[in-house]
């Protein structure tokens, strides 16, 4: 028995997608979530192995509720327009509906699903296409975080500065720091380069933030932020630096 | 003239004058149809000279010997015509340079009116063109979500799928039909508003309720067609999107002096939205479309209190 869930923020369109399924017995309906919360929430109690996921919800959409999820299941992702996010499916082999499909092309979904079941796990193969999908609006306006059993959205500007820890990226922001389990090389191509700059392999800076560049050590520099945090600079960081402010 | 001062005869008179200004005024004639063909460009107006002393040399030539060959009998009429070719040239020059002055001026300014009327009909035409553009931007998204939704009331409510589909068949009507500069009153446009609400509170079921406050009063004042939706599709858009709670999408509308006002209220988080760079294209374009119709840019503005964010439109009256 395969396990699924349906996250959807529109009542028609989980419906339908409830109405197609009925035709595959093989496939066990868990739960309808409104929401990406209440699809984490799913997520985390079932653990399925399939859900249906719409991109455009409340709060946080698909893409960015996946990304909270340590080992996400298969998605056959069901949306009705998005430029960016048909790129980045067509760019990797994970199945996705357009809004209005029929129960033939729903078929064929699962079909290919249940194919490459058997073939990989899937979180492997959901990862290039996550990324893709996170050099796309909105993903590199905010950042959305777990701190701890809580859902954190951070608007970039909040954000202080970025500083690499370990496999994750620590995010200084007013309210303390966060964790997230990405790359520096993610966040310096997802985020705004007017704004955000490399100043070091492990650091990634808000421009806005700074009050002053001072020299440090022999070929280095050190910035000082408003918050009184200190930002290592490289000899190139500071090029970089130089030529975003102007300077 | 020449009868009296220069004790002409009157033959020699007439024929002298009629001759001369008759010559006089063809050779006026032809300068100015020249130059309606060709325009000196600035700063050869030497050209211009050369041409009228020209003419006039030419004009002079004629008469020297068209009136000499006449009237070559006549010694002291010859004389007289020999001692007055200088004036005679001189006033034809100065007449023929006055004509071609004038006319080169005239045309310089039709030609230049006529720049101008073709500038200001590129104009219009770039202008109606955004308009139409501006207007059309119907968000796919909408369409597509709508016609999914239908797909799924078909299976089991085929009564409310049909009435879905006429809603959304007249909502699409009247984004077809709506000329730009065509005003429409505001009981229509609330009309049309109400398809497209009632559209959005199918797919959104009880999470999305609206309010309506409108008085008799607004009801027969004008706006631009169709310039309200975007306002209220950027309203449920950010107030559904950025929770998960029911909304209500509050719409006012009254009058102010000589204005309509409507005011479209939705809610947002303070905490994750920046309500400042939330004007997305659905403002944006409300705002351009305001601009090319009133020249005006103040008649959009937006506030965010609390938590709930307000839009208002301020329409002058004729």
């Amino acid at each position: 028995m395969i396990k699924a869930l349906i996250i959807d923020d529109e009542p028609l369109a989980r419906m339908i997608v409830k109405e197609y399924l009925q035709k595959h017995k093989e496939i066990e309906l868990l739960q309808e979530c409104n929401d990406g919360f209440e699809g984490l929430k799913a997520i985390q109690q079932y653990q399925p192995d399939l859900i249906f996921l719409d991109i455009q919800m409340p709060k946080i959409n698909g893409f960015e509720m996946l990304e909270l999820i340590d080992q996400p299941p298969a998605v056959i992702f069901t949306t009705a327009f998005d430029e960016y996010a048909i790129k980045a499916f067509e760019s990797h082999a994970v199945d996705y509906l357009l809004k209005p499909f029929s129960q033939e092309r729903f078929d064929k979904a699962v079909q290919k699903m249940l194919e490459q079941r058997n073939i990989s796990p899937v979180s492997k193969i959901s990862e290039p296409l996550l990324e893709a999908a996170s050099q796309t609006a909105p993903q590199n306006q905010r950042i959305v975080v777990k701190n701890g059993s809580k859902i954190k959205i951070i608007p970039v500007e909040d954000v202080y500065y970025l500083e690499a820890a370990d496999d994750y990226v620590k995010i200084f922001t007013k309210e303390g720091s966060f964790l997230k389990n990405k790359t520096m090389s993610h966040f310096e191509q997802s985020l705004d380069k007017n704004l955000f700059v490399r100043t070091h392999r492990s650091c990634i800076v808000n421009i806005q933030q700074i009050t002053r560049i001072d020299p440090y050590e022999k070929d280095g520099h050190i910035a000082i932020l408003k918050s009184g945090g200190r930002v290592s600079v490289s000899k190139t960081g500071y090029v970089k630096l130089k030529e975003v402010l102007g300077i | 003239m020449l009868h009296v001062d220069w004790q002409l005869d009157w033959v020699y008179a007439l024929t002298d004058t009629v001759l001369t200004n008759g010559l006089l005024l063809t050779t006026c004639l032809l300068v100015m149809t020249n130059l309606r063909f060709y325009n000196p460009k600035k700063g050869k107006f030497i050209h211009l000279l050369v041409m009228c002393v020209a003419v006039s040399g030419l004009w002079s030539a004629v008469i020297r010997f068209g009136l000499g060959a006449i009237f070559h009998e006549n010694e002291s009429y010859s004389t007289f015509l020999e001692r007055s070719m200088p004036v005679r040239f001189d006033i034809a020059l100065l007449i023929t340079s006055c004509a071609a002055l004038i006319s080169t001026l005239w045309y310089n300014q039709e030609e230049q009116k006529e720049n101008e009327q073709r500038k200001l009909d590129a104009e219009k035409l770039a202008k109606e063109a955004e308009l139409f553009k501006l207007r059309q931007q119907l968000q796919p998204h909408f369409l597509f979500n709508s016609l999914n939704s239908i797909s799924a009331l078909a299976g089991s409510q085929p009564q409310e799928a049909r009435k879905m589909i006429q809603q959304l068949s007249d909502f699409l009507r009247g984004t077809l039909k709506k000329e730009d500069h065509q005003q429409i009153s505001w009981k229509e446009e609330l009309q049309y508003l109400n398809l497209y609400l009632e559209i959005e509170k199918v797919r959104f079921g009880h999470r999305l309720t609206t309010e309506i406050n409108t008085s008799p009063e607004t009801d027969t004042m004008q706006l631009p067609a169709m310039l309200l939706q975007p306002l209220v599709e950027n309203a449920i858009k950010f107030g559904l999107y950025d929770t998960t709670e029911a909304i209500t999408i509050s719409i006012d509308a009254k009058r102010e002096h000589n204005y309509l006002l409507v005011a479209v209220q939705n809610p947002f988080d303070e905490e994750t939205s920046r309500p400042s760079q939330g004007t997305g294209f659905g403002l944006s374009s409300v705002q351009r479309r305001l601009y090319l119709l009133y020249g005006r840019n103040d008649l959009l503005t937006t506030s965010a209190v609390k938590n709930i964010f307000t839009t208002t439109i301020k329409i002058p009256q004729q």
